[in-house]
């Protein structure tokens, strides 16, 4: 199936205004979801991630630029027009955002009375939705007598009853633990596979992102750092930002600009083993690869590798002594012997 | 001095003249006072549809009201009063300055309920594409309920508060009754049993809201 749009953002862009002063949070956004896909949205918290996913829905009206939803601009929509737009886009949030006076069946019911469906008919729409987030048997339950996880179900289950098109959700696990997180990007999953729905996934957390995207946006101060397929930015960021993200914070920590570089030579070990990972890890510092020759000569390695030490001394010892311990041999070299 | 018959049915009828001005002027206070409530909250500058106006001036209306004690409002309005109740003395002259005096009183609480409503429900609703309308009847309201009832037993007592006030310009019920005995003719023991007999009202008031609130709240287990 040849990609088509779903949702586009050109230039899209957004201001507060507050007592301080205007405050940019989103600036220059340039984006493009695909139907079918699972698009994640990653930035650190102030980035402007929940400014994005509510102007996608026009909860908040952008200051600059556009917001396509399957080509219809959703700014030259009227405010009954929006409405119906924002019927083909659910949502799900952090704190789930439940009735709480409402029992889940009702809820579940809720977006249809305000669509206007019929109440039996709303009512097995519910029922069958209840059914295919596990939560059969807790119909009559009120979200205070539910845990987190199942109250996101009931979330999605609402979300998902006027058969939107688009399931925006915005930072849906971060109030969950890891068993419950899993459980609920898998059922994000399965509704993307099996019902077709667009899902857009704001987090702060890698790792969800690894889960279950397509692909991801990184989004820093405002503005998008890089975009790509989440296995292409997973090997190689480019940006600072992503790189922060995906590597944690060790390699922004050190700092390579001394000049201690290290020649590894590679003798004829087997290849299987990776050296140089096992020092990353055992070490926990990052080395900057300069220059690598090395070959796989039937299932031993040969060739060179040249490192730039970081700074900070105590950890180039680490790495020096590690080298030792493990009898790999390696020399010192100038920068410009390289 | 005796309690014969005549001073417990004066009593009898000094209660029933109460619980009539309370519940005449709680019902129309609510009526006006609940929409009053929604505009204050819809139109502020975080509401749903902003008209900042609007919040301003009905706000600025409101605690002029506020701001004049019940005894000298209810003296203030009596040209008022006589156009619109035909009288100026009895309950029925009494209802109408206790519903200008409630009304607003009963707007603020209500604001303040429909406050406590957390912001995400409200959006959520509004992500499923919900209008001001529908958000306010089928959130607002039914979400508030437990807070509204709560609200409901402090106005309704405020009210009663006010009715006894209502003594000083000839209203009946119990006030009346509790000024003409302990007030201008000293006799306590009367004034007395008429504040007890309050005392007890404010009570029966308070229990059964109180009760009617936890019974409509689901967000306890
Ligand atoms: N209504 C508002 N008025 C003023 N400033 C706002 C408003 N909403 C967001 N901002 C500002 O916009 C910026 C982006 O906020 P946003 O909530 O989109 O961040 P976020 O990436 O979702 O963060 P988090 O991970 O903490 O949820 C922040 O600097 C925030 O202070
Ligand atoms: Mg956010």
């Amino acid at each position: 199936m040849a990609s088509e749009p779903i949702i586009e953002l050109a230039g899209l862009g957004k201001q507060f205004h507050t007592a301080n002063g205007p405050v940019t949070a989103l600036d220059d956004i340039n984006l493009t979801i695909e139907k079918g896909e699972i698009f994640g949205i990653i930035g650190l918290s102030g980035a402007g991630k929940s400014t994005l996913v509510r102007c996608i829905n026009f909860l908040e009206i952008p200051t600059a630029g556009k917001v396509l939803f399957e080509k219809q601009d959703m700014g030259a929509l009227d405010e009954k027009g929006r409405r119906m737009a924002r019927r083909s886009m659910g949502m799900i949030f952090q704190q789930f955002n439940l009735l709480a006076q409402r029992n889940v069946l009702r809820n579940v019911c809720f977006p249809l009375e305000i669509a206007g469906v019929p109440k039996a008919e709303a009512r097995k729409r519910a029922e069958e939705l209840l059914c295919m987030v596990g939560l059969e048997d807790r119909m009559k339950a009120y979200p205070a007598q539910l845990s987190g996880g199942q109250k996101q179900r009931v979330a999605i289950a609402r979300a998902l009853a006027t058969n939107p098109k688009v399931l925006l959700c915005d930072e849906a696990t971060s109030a969950l633990d890891p068993n419950t997180t899993k459980s609920i990007l898998q059922l994000l999953k399965k509704i993307n596979q099996e019902l077709g729905v667009t899902v857009i996934v704001i987090t702060h957390e890698m790792a969800v992102i690894e889960a279950i995207c397509d692909r991801v946006a990184i989004i820093d101060q405002s503005h998008i750092a890089e975009v790509g397929k989440v296995s292409d930015i997973f090997s190689q960021p480019r940006s600072r930002i992503g790189r922060q993200l995906i590597l944690g914070d060790a390699v922004d920590n050190v700092s390579f600009s001394g000049t201690r570089q290290i020649r590894i030579i590679f003798d004829g070990r087997a290849s299987s083993e990776p050296i140089i990972a096992n020092m990353i890890l055992a070490c926990k510092t990052a080395v900057n690869i300069m220059y690598a020759a090395t070959k796989d000569l039937g299932g031993t390695a040969m060739g060179q590798m040249i490192i730039q030490l970081p700074e900070e001394e105590a950890e180039a010892r680490r790495i020096t002594n590690y080298l030792s311990t493990m009898k790999v041999p390696y020399e010192e070299v100038r920068e410009d012997a390289v | 001095m005796q309690f014969d018959a005549t001073i417990w049915s004066m009593l009898g009828t000094g209660i029933l003249e109460t619980i009539y001005m309370v519940a005449m002027s709680s019902i129309f206070s609510y009526i006006i006072g609940i929409p009053l409530g929604v505009i204050l909250v819809v139109t502020a500058k975080d509401g749903i549809k902003p008209v900042p106006a609007v919040e301003k001036i009905l706000g600025i209306i409101i605690n002029l009201l506020r701001s004049v004690p019940f005894i000298i409002l209810a003296i203030m309005l009596i040209p008022v009063t006589r156009k619109i109740m035909g009288t100026t003395i009895g309950p029925n002259a009494l209802v109408f300055p206790l519903i200008v005096a409630g009304a607003p009183y009963i707007a603020r609480m209500v604001e303040s309920s429909f406050r406590e409503i957390d912001a995400g429900v409200i959006e959520a609703a509004k992500s499923m594409g919900a209008s001001t309308w529908q958000i306010i009847y089928k959130v607002l309201l039914p979400e508030s309920k437990p807070s509204l009832l709560v609200g409901a037993a402090i106005s309704v007592t405020t009210i009663l508060g006010y009715t006894a006030m209502g003594g000083f310009v000839g209203a009946g019920g119990l006030g009346t009754i509790a000024i003409n005995y302990g007030y201008y003719r000293y006799q306590t023991d009367i004034m007395l049993i008429t504040v007890a007999i309050m005392v007890i009202i404010v009570q029966i008031i308070q229990e059964s809201f109180m009760k009617l609130s936890k019974a409509n709240d689901k967000r306890i287990r």
